[in-house]
């Protein structure tokens, strides 16, 4: 007996719209499972998960600042991953592009200028741009798989920074803790609304989710990313030209990741040290594909997700669970995704064959 | 039962209301068909009427969906290549399958069961090699053969078996009309030794001339069977077709233009280890004139679209001229731009991407070249979708393009019918100069004679036209010049008029160039 996946001749359109909820509903089920059988209340355990951060400002804010991350770097990804280019190294961009943006406010924090805030942004965004640079050229130049590339240079990044904050830009102040000195106030990034800490970086999230949606729905380039995604030869029939198509995503995942980082350095953290990242790198993939590489989408899947870190740190808090039951419920919800998106497009067909030995017999 | 009266005895495969069904489409719809011993069985089809799915589920490559495969008079099931092989069945496709790395007696003996020493393999390969007529070395590079000695190592892996029956599909598709010869007389004395053959061809000439008997199918249902040395082909081409196939009326134009494309001493070097690289290629194609190249598949055909169309660009830019103009550096949009239009050979992921619809497949190849029509907002490069649809319903409707829906994905068409959309999209810009690699590669016969008539239309109209086939009878259809392209060289052209079927056998075989015996043999 085999499993055949048989491709469908129409897959539904409604079921695929559908998708992501379904997901949502089977991770909710399987979550529910999970907690009763760690013995906890399944009802009071999702309640709390899902439910409770929506009914407090406070918490409002913190799904607001941990879904600006995610969404930056998702709405990124679902260009790269668009035009066929798999970058899985958002993470190492995003702390590539905060040590970057902190080069201001930690090398020359006796400046003091309106400046300093634009500027920080800018060299986020270079800084993570340069970061995916390196598989790029790695990619177009030397057919090198952007897939390890990407991820190794992740824990490069993560190495680098921890030795950055141990040692030269370790602040004098600190009583010997690995951070950098405070940023000074004008290098912090304004919040949003008067009532909690949410920053601008929701508000770029926005505007470039915006932005990509716009690009990919209605310009050449958008058509250019979706050809050569699917085909390169039809792209290079076209006069598309992939290897500056994996400059282009990849540049522009690799900024927006920088900006990503730079905005939650600047606006939710204050400060470099050693971790600054729940993973929103990898997360961010998760968001792009339960937006389904929709920009739109993925502002829906972005605040999802970061409902997930919420809840999740308040489970642990009520229910004393561990901290990775997030990592979980975001590892169920793309496993649900992808099944369901294959369910879609394929039909699995039992093939029951009998042995050949059988028929022979008859001759 | 039978569509056919046995010629009596009893056949040696039959096949009783064979269906297959691909969800609910029916690939084959009720297939009976006989196979007498001895004899050279034609199964005849236009591409797309269901005459692979058949011989698949012969060949245990496919499983029937109903119906019965009778072996000898008995039921059998043949669920695997190998099982057809067991009962006496060989099959040599029409795509090989070669590893090209390797020797001929090395992929022969992969084919076979383990334990066979290799130089057990060579020995008998090379005796049955002779003994057919089918000159093989068995240590031969597989990369280093034509096309042709390439399908006798299939035919040779085929016959190691013993079959009693072999299955040819489409076997001179690839091959030149000298060596469609020899395989002729292989054929021959295979039947001569009582084993049967079935023979999948839509060439109504090659039938005629060797098949005994013909069962002729059309959309997945038997629509005739018969002795085709009793029909004429136009009687054939009907049962296939189901009607009469408008001929296409030639270039009848005098009148020569200017030198529109010119290619001066192009040469490129082989890409990849297994591409062939174009050695000095030299052409000229006038307004009003439609160059043919024929040559047998493999030759450097892809290779040189690659060149003029400039997907590849070469260092020399005075090797490729377009309008008068050196383009050889230049890039596929450069070259739009200075009034060329290109069809390559392969529809899905070259010419279309299947999973976009057809408007945004219009957009393709003609983002640059109408920039100012289907774009808007400057910089931003807006489409704009309601121009382009207005345009894409003008091709379907010019060029008779079966759909269904108003704007469906290119890959939803038949091959056919993209292929129709896909030229239209060149010849609605008016182009001055048209490049085409196999127009008509698997194409219904109506879609084909429509698309041949149009590229006749174009060159009359005063463009250029290239048309790069391995279709004899299409390029006497349409070619006002011929030349022949053989391992990347390509022959002078010689006026359509001039030149006949054998002489441009012994051009594809390889003697190309400014030979003396080529133009005296005439």
């Amino acid at each position: 007996m085999r499993i055949e996946l048989e491709k469908r001749a129409n897959p539904s359109t409604f079921y695929s719209i559908l998708s992501p909820f379904l997901a949502l509903g089977l991770t909710v089920i399987a979550g529910g499972i999970m907690f009763a059988l760690l013995g906890k209340s399944p009802g009071s355990a999702l309640y709390s998960f899902f439910i409770e951060p929506l009914l407090d400002v406070w918490s409002l804010h913190e799904i607001a600042i941990k879904a600006a991350p995610l969404i930056l770097i998702g709405v990124g990804l679902s260009v790269c991953y668009r035009s066929n280019n798999w970058n899985i190294g958002a993470e190492g961009q995003f702390i590539a592009g905060a040590i970057a943006g902190s080069i201001v406010p930690v090398v020359f924090h006796d400046w003091h200028s309106s400046l300093v805030l634009p500027l920080m942004l800018i060299f986020g965004m270079v800084g993570g741009a340069l970061y995916a640079g390196v598989p790029a050229f790695l990619k177009a130049h030397m057919n090198t798989n952007e897939i390890l590339t990407s991820l190794m240079l992740v824990y490069i990044a993560q190495l680098f920074l921890d030795w950055l904050v141990r040692g030269p830009w370790r602040s004098p102040d600190a009583y010997n803790f690995p951070v950098t000195r405070d940023f000074a106030p004008e290098a912090i990034l304004p919040e949003l609304v008067s009532s909690g800490r949410a920053n601008l970086g929701f508000a770029f999230a926005i505007i470039a989710a915006v932005a990509l949606w716009v690009m990919m729905r209605y310009t050449l380039k958008g058509f250019e990313i979706t050809v050569l995604g699917q085909s390169e030869r039809a792209g290079r029939f076209a006069g598309f030209s992939s290897k500056r198509m994996i400059w282009f995503s990849m540049l522009l995942s690799g900024a927006l990741a920088g900006l990503a980082g730079i905005s939650e350095v600047s606006g939710t953290i204050g400060k470099l040290q050693p971790i600054i990242s729940p993973g929103y790198g990898f997360t961010a993939i998760i968001v792009a594909f339960l937006g389904r590489l929709n920009p739109l989408g993925i502002i829906a899947a972005g605040l999802f997700l970061a409902l997930t870190y919420v809840g999740g740190e308040a489970v642990q808090l009520t229910l004393t669970v561990s901290d990775k039951v997030t990592r979980v419920f975001q590892g169920l919800l793309l496993f649900f995704v992808l099944s369901c998106d294959t369910l879609i497009q394929y039909k699995i067909r039992l093939v029951f064959s009998r042995l050949t030995r059988g028929n022979e017999g008859a001759l | 039962m039978s569509a056919v009266g046995a010629s009596g005895g009893r056949p040696l495969l039959a096949v009783r209301s064979l269906t297959k069904l691909f969800g609910s489409f029916a690939a084959c719809n009720g297939i009976d068909l006989d196979i007498q011993p001895g004899e050279i069985h034609a199964l005849l089809g236009e591409n797309g009427a269901g005459k692979s799915t058949l011989v698949k589920m012969l060949f245990g490559v496919l499983a029937p969906t109903s119906g019965e495969i009778l072996w000898k008079g008995e039921s059998v099931r043949i669920p695997s290549p190998g099982a057809a092989r067991r009962l006496g069945i060989g099959m040599v496709f029409q795509h090989f399958s070669l590893f090209e790395a390797l020797t001929v007696a090395e992929n022969i003996a992969l084919s076979l069961s383990p334990g066979i020493s290799l130089s057990k393999v060579a020995e008998e390969a090379s005796r049955l090699s002779h003994l057919y007529g089918l000159p093989l070395d068995p240590k031969a590079h597989v990369a280093d053969l034509s096309v042709g000695e390439r399908q006798r190592i299939e035919i040779v892996r085929a016959l190691l078996q013993n079959p009693e029956l072999i299955i040819l599909d489409e076997p001179t598709s690839v091959l030149t009309p000298q060596e469609a010869d020899r395989l002729f007389e292989t054929l021959a004395k295979l039947k001569a030794e009582g084993r049967s053959v079935l023979y999948i061809s839509h060439r109504l000439e090659e039938v005629q001339r060797i098949c005994d008997r013909a069962t002729v199918l059309r959309h997945g249902k038997v629509t005739g069977a018969c002795d085709p040395r009793k029909e004429t082909p136009a009687s054939l081409a009907r049962m296939m077709v189901g009607s009469d196939v408008a001929s296409v009326s030639a270039a009848g134009t005098n009148t020569k233009g200017d030198v529109l494309l010119e290619a001066r001493h192009l040469s490129v070097p082989a890409r990849t280890p297994f591409a062939v690289a174009l050695k000095n290629v030299c052409l000229k194609v006038r307004g009003g004139e439609v160059l043919a190249i024929a040559g047998v598949a493999g030759n450097g055909q892809g290779e040189l679209f690659d060149a003029l169309s400039g997907e590849y660009p070469v260092a020399d830019a005075s090797a490729v001229s377009v309008r008068g103009r050196a383009a050889g550096n230049l890039g596929i949009t450069a070259r739009r731009l200075m009034g060329a239009g290109f069809v390559p050979e392969e529809r899905h992921g070259h010419a279309a991407v299947p999973g976009l619809p057809l408007s945004d497949n219009l957009v393709l190849a003609r983002n640059q070249s109408d920039r100012r029509t289907f774009l808007s907002g400057g910089i931003l490069g807006i489409i704009r979708r309601a121009v382009v649809n207005i345009a894409s319903r003008r091709i379907s409707e010019t060029m008779d393009v079966r759909k269904s829906g108003e704007d469906p994905a290119a890959g939803s068409l038949s091959g056919g019918n993209l292929q129709k959309y896909i030229v239209g999209r060149e010849l609605d810009r008016q182009p001055a100069v048209l490049i085409v690699n196999q127009p008509t590669w698997g194409v219904d016969a109506g879609a084909a004679s429509r698309i041949r008539q149009a590229l006749v239309d174009l060159a009359k109209s005063g463009s250029a036209v290239l048309v790069i086939s391995q279709d004899l009878d299409e390029i006497f259809e349409v070619a006002t010049e011929i030349a022949v392209i053989s391992e990347g060289r390509l022959s002078d052209a010689y006026p359509a008029r001039e030149l006949t079927r054998e002489k441009i056998g012994l051009l594809m075989g390889g003697m190309y160039g400014k030979t003396e015996e080529a133009a005296h043999a005439h």
